[in-house]
């Protein structure tokens, strides 16, 4: 029965390590743990909020970067299709001028050519036509030296004259 | 190591942990015929408390530390002195430890009328200095964990800080939490106290050598005192509500008015709660030590039946000591888990709002 009964002298040390234990343990210990290990948790948590924010973000520039370099892609392509675009035409352009010109030049030529050609052509025909009248002049002095020989004449061309009014 | 060995050495630690028992029991050997009816009387020695912290004997000489003797005498005033001035059953200063009657073990005096009675006696016992002792043991253990944590970094902490770490937040968040509630800030400190100061108290019964060994918790003192702060902690903290179910709870008005039994078993729910509190973890440590003593006591209850039968039974009883101590070790966790979370509860349910409808 006596385990039963508390004792006085245990009770009144029990009362008093116990109430210094809680004391202490209770205003330095425990809460000092609990605050720092629930600090803790706080800020494990917020570095994975921040972590997984970061890595959103770095997926999101990656994927507009992404978007940009396929952009800058079309475009260095367009660029360089505009560019040789260009190109052929420019030489195109520039072949078709020199050939106008050229042709041009040609067809010049060939009309001084085909001038010069008329012109000398006139230039012969012309002394042809002297040389001839000459010899015609010439050729008829020698005929006409007789009176016969020039009333044969007279009337051939006279009867020329008819027959191509008739 | 292979699990032999393990086994093997587990074994041979239990007749390491048995052995002060077995010495300071053998100074009976010689006395078989009594031995039979001195178990009960050696088991309640051992639970009891006393004045002097026994170790062991070693060659009929009792090897003991003497705690101090604080009394205040009604007729002679206060009176301090070691314990080892009532060796060999001395009389000290009108002072003396009865040896039968309802004082037994206990220091008494004589009064005028030639009568025992016991004066005011704070002496450090046995059960007092083991107590003191794990309670300093518990502060250093705790303070040199807390000193880790005034760094200020997030660091996660290693080792034996790591584990007091993950097991003070075991308490906090899987007992403490889930039973108070959302205000349970305030209780945690004073429930994770109770909660070491117990399961400190039960280890360090379990060391059967010199700093523990005492049956603190399995003393109705110690757990009286534990329930009492929670009794206090409970009704003081009660809310309204609280009061108002126990008053006048929500049930029948004949229940209630003319004769107020609803109220009158309310109240007396009051005084059981802390109530079981208290027998709880005392019967339990209690029944924990009786249990390996009595087990221990088996090799010398046996001597007389023969070597053989004394032989296996000394096995049985290792084998049975180290079974019951390793329930033990869980039994010291469960009953420190029980108390921490059965007075959390209790706060929890004194601090009840009222229902909405």
């Amino acid at each position: 029965m006596s385990l039963l009964l508390p004792e006085s002298g245990l009770l009144f040390w029990m009362l008093l390590s116990f109430g210094i234990v809680v004391f202490i343990l209770a205003k330095y210990g425990f809460p000092v743990i609990i605050k720092m290990v629930e600090e803790r948790k706080q800020y494990i948590e917020e570095s994975l909020f921040v972590a997984q924010k970061a890595h959103d973000e770095l997926n999101n520039i990656k994927s507009e970067s992404e978007i940009i370099m396929n952009n800058a892609r079309k475009e260095q392509v367009r660029i360089m299709s505009e560019a040789a675009q260009t190109r052929d035409q420019l030489i195109s352009e520039a072949k078709d001028k020199a050939n106008i010109e050229a042709q041009k030049l040609i067809d010049d030529a060939r009309k001084q050519i085909q001038a010069e050609k008329e012109e000398a052509i006139r230039d012969i025909r012309r002394q042809v036509a002297d040389l001839s009248v000459d010899i015609a002049e010439k050729v008829l002095r020698e005929k006409l030296d007789r009176k016969e020989e020039q009333m044969n004449m007279i009337n051939r061309l006279i009867d020329e004259i008819n027959v191509s009014k008739s | 190591m292979s699990f032999y060995q393990k086994i093997i050495s587990l074994i041979l630690f239990a007749f390491i942990c048995t052995a002060p028992l077995s010495a300071n029991e053998s100074d009976s050997h010689s006395k078989k015929s009594e031995v039979q009816l001195n178990v009960r009387e050696f088991i309640l020695d051992h639970v009891s408390d006393s004045y002097e912290w026994h170790i062991t004997s070693f060659n009929e000489h009792e090897i003991s530390i003497p705690l101090p003797v604080i009394v205040y005498s009604a007729n002679s005033g206060w009176h301090f002195f070691l314990s080892s001035a009532f060796h060999h059953e001395k009389v000290h200063e009108g002072l003396f430890i009865a040896k039968e009657g309802e004082h037994k073990g206990k220091i008494v005096e004589l009064n005028s009328a030639g009568k025992e009675v016991r004066p005011f006696d704070i002496s450090i016992t046995k059960i007092t200095a083991s107590m003191i002792l794990s309670s300093i043991l518990l502060i250093i253990i705790i303070m040199s964990v807390v000193r880790n944590y005034k760094t200020g970094d997030y660091q996660p902490k290693k080792g034996f800080v790591g584990f007091m770490e993950m097991f003070i937040m075991n308490i906090n968040d899987d007992v403490i939490k889930p039973c108070i509630g959302p205000k349970y800030r305030r209780y945690a400190p004073y429930l994770l106290t109770v909660f070491f100061f117990i399961f400190i108290n039960n280890l360090m019964g379990l060391i059967p050598i010199f700093p523990g060994g005492a049956n603190v918790t399995g003393n109705i003192a110690i757990t009286f005192v534990l329930a009492v702060i929670t009794f206090l902690i409970v009704n003081i903290k009660g809310s309204k509500e609280y009061w108002k179910e126990i008053l006048w709870p929500d049930v029948p008005l004949w229940l209630k008015a003319p004769v107020p039994l609803m109220p009158v078993i309310e109240l007396v729910g009051i005084f059981t709660k802390p109530f079981a509190l208290m027998i709880r973890l005392f019967a339990n440590i209690l029944a924990g030590h009786s249990i390996v003593l009595g087990l221990t006591c088996l090799v010398f209850v046996t001597v007389s039946l023969g070597e053989a039968i004394n032989t296996s039974m000394t096995l049985i009883s290792v084998i049975f000591s180290v079974f019951i101590d390793i329930v033990e070790l869980l039994v010291a966790y469960i009953q420190a888990y029980i108390f921490t979370m059965l007075s959390a509860v209790f706060i929890g349910l004194a601090r009840v709002e009222p229902h909405h409808k």
